[in-house]
C-alpha cells in the first residue's frame, strides 16, 4: 500500500515571499502527522498543498499514490479538509449543507443523517448554519470533512470551540482510531503531541523538528 | 449533471432565501424604465428606440446579477469545497450559467410587462413569440459570458469595477443583435417578421462563448 503522503523537498511562494521550503517526509496509512508552527509558519500552506488547492512551487509531492498536481483529480474525493473555514453556507441548514456535499461526492442521504445524529445536531439540523453557535458549526464542518469516508484527513485545529461532550462525539469520525491517515494542525502541544506518529515543526516556512516524537518544550520554542 | 443539478438547487435555494439578486435586478429595471419614460420625456416608444432601452435596461440589471453570482463561493468557502468534490469542474460553469439564465428569465417575466405598460406604444401581444425567441437566446449569452466574467472577477478586490468593464463590451455584440431582432417586433405599425439573420448571430455568438467558456473554466479555478 503507497504511503498517504510523500513529500520530497517541498516548497511553495507567494510572490516573493517563500511560504514552505524544505518540506521532506513521508506518512504511512492510518498514522497522524502533527504540525506545529506559529501563525504564518507555513501550517495552512502545507495543507491545502496537501488537499490539492494549492500546487506546490518545487519539490515532489504524491498523495495517496498519485502525483501532484498532475494527478490532483484522482486525489480529490479521498482527501478530507477541515479548514480554518467551515466551507458551509450560511444560509442553508446544517443538513441541507451537507447533502448538497453529498451530492457532489455520490454520497447516500442516509449517511447524512446518520452524522448529524452522531455529532448530536439531528434537533438544530433545519436551522440555518448562521445561526448555530461556533462549536456546533465546528461539528457541522466535521461532518462535511468526513461525509464520503476519506482515506486521508486534512485537520486545521479540529477540536477549536468544541466542548468535551462534543469532542467525544467527534472522535469516531476524526480522531485517531478513525482509520484514515491523519494532518493536524493544532496548538493545543499536549494534545497534538499525544496523538502523533510523526511530529512536524515549522518555523517561517521551514522544518525545525521532523521526528517521531517531541517534547513540548521543543514545539514551544517554534513560537518564539 | 448530478453536480450540476445540485449545485443549482444549492443556488436556487440561496436566492429563495436571500432574494439578493432577482428582485435587484427587477428593481433595477423598473427604476430605469421610470426614468427613460421622464428622460426621454416620451409617453410611448417603438421600433428601435424601444428596443435599444428594453436592453440596455436588461443588460444593466444582468450585471447585478453577475456581480453577485459566485460571490457565496469566494465568501463562504464554496469553491474549495467544490475543487474538494470528484466532479468536473465545468459542472460548475454549467450550473452557474443555468442559474443566471434562470434570474434573468425571472426578472423578464416581471420586467417586460412593466415596460410594455410604462413605455412600448405598440400592443406587445403580436410580438410576443418572436420576442421569446429572442430573449431565450440573448439571455444564453449574457448568463455565458457572465458567468465566465464573474468567475475571473470574483477573484479580485475590485468585483463590483471588473464586471462591468469586462462584461459589457464581451456582451456588447449580443445587445446588437437582440436589439436588430427586437426592433421590427415593436414598429408602431404592428409587429414585422423576425428577422432571422440576427437570430442566426445570436445563435452563433452563444455556441462559440458557451464552447470558448467550457475551455477556459476550467483555469480560473486554479490555483
Amino acid at each position: 500500500m503507497a504511503p498517504a503522503i510523500e513529500l520530497e523537498d517541498v516548497g511553495r511562494a507567494y510572490g516573493e515571499r517563500t511560504a514552505l521550503a524544505g518540506v521532506t517526509l513521508t506518512l504511512e496509512p492510518g498514522r497522524t502527522l502533527a504540525v506545529f508552527g506559529a501563525n504564518g509558519a507555513g501550517k495552512t500552506t502545507l495543507l491545502r498543498i496537501l488537499a490539492t488547492l494549492l500546487k506546490p512551487h518545487a519539490g515532489r509531492a504524491r498523495v495517496l499514490g498519485r502525483d501532484l498536481p498532475a494527478e490532483g483529480w484522482a486525489v480529490r474525493g479521498r482527501v478530507g479538509l477541515l479548514a480554518h473555514d467551515p466551507l458551509l453556507y450560511r444560509e442553508l441548514s446544517a443538513r441541507e449543507n451537507l447533502e448538497f456535499h453529498a451530492r457532489l461526492h455520490g454520497v447516500a442521504m442516509e449517511r447524512v443523517e446518520a452524522l448529524l445524529e452522531q455529532v448530536g445536531l439531528r434537533a438544530r439540523a433545519d436551522e440555518p448554519v448562521r445561526t448555530l453557535s461556533r462549536g456546533m458549526v465546528q461539528r457541522v464542518a466535521i461532518c462535511r470533512a468526513s461525509l464520503h469516508e476519506p482515506e486521508l484527513l486534512l485537520l486545521d485545529e479540529p477540536l477549536a470551540n468544541l466542548d468535551p461532550g462534543a469532542a467525544e462525539a467527534v472522535e469516531p469520525l476524526i480522531g485517531r482510531h478513525a482509520g484514515p491517515a491523519r494532518v493536524v494542525i493544532s496548538h493545543d502541544v499536549e494534545h497534538g503531541l499525544s496523538e502523533a506518529d510523526l511530529v512536524l515543526g515549522l518555523k517561517r516556512g521551514r522544518p525545525a523538528i521532523l521526528a517521531p516524537a517531541a517534547s513540548a518544550a521543543e514545539i514551544q520554542s517554534l513560537y518564539r | 449533471m448530478n453536480a450540476v443539478a445540485a449545485l443549482v438547487r444549492k443556488d436556487l435555494r440561496m436566492e429563495l432565501r436571500t432574494r439578493e439578486s432577482v428582485p435587484s435586478m427587477f428593481l433595477f429595471s423598473l427604476s430605469t424604465f421610470v426614468l427613460f419614460r421622464f428622460g426621454l420625456d416620451r409617453e410611448t416608444l417603438s421600433g428601435d428606440l424601444a428596443s435599444g432601452v428594453l436592453w440596455v435596461t436588461l443588460l444593466f440589471a444582468a450585471v447585478l446579477g453577475m456581480n453577485r453570482l459566485f460571490v457565496a463561493e469566494r465568501e463562504e468557502g464554496g469553491f474549495d469545497a467544490f475543487l474538494l468534490a470528484p466532479v468536473d469542474r465545468t459542472s460548475l460553469f454549467v450550473a452557474k450559467a443555468a442559474v443566471l439564465f434562470g434570474f434573468l428569465v425571472a426578472v423578464e417575466i416581471a420586467a417586460i410587462p412593466v415596460f410594455a405598460v410604462l413605455l412600448l406604444g405598440p400592443s406587445p401581444f403580436q410580438a410576443l413569440p418572436g420576442l421569446l425567441a429572442i430573449l431565450v437566446l440573448a439571455d444564453a449569452g449574457i448568463a455565458i459570458i457572465g458567468t465566465l466574467v464573474g468567475a475571473l472577477a470574483v477573484q479580485t478586490r475590485a468585483r463590483d469595477l471588473i464586471v462591468p468593464l469586462i462584461a459589457l463590451p464581451l456582451v456588447l455584440p449580443v445587445v446588437i443583435a437582440a436589439g436588430h431582432a427586437t426592433s421590427p417586433l415593436f414598429a408602431q405599425a404592428g409587429a414585422e417578421a423576425l428577422p432571422a439573420r440576427w437570430l442566426g448571430v445570436l445563435g452563433l455568438y452563444d455556441l462559440v462563448f458557451g464552447l470558448l467558456a467550457l475551455a477556459v473554466f476550467d483555469f480560473l479555478l486554479e490555483d
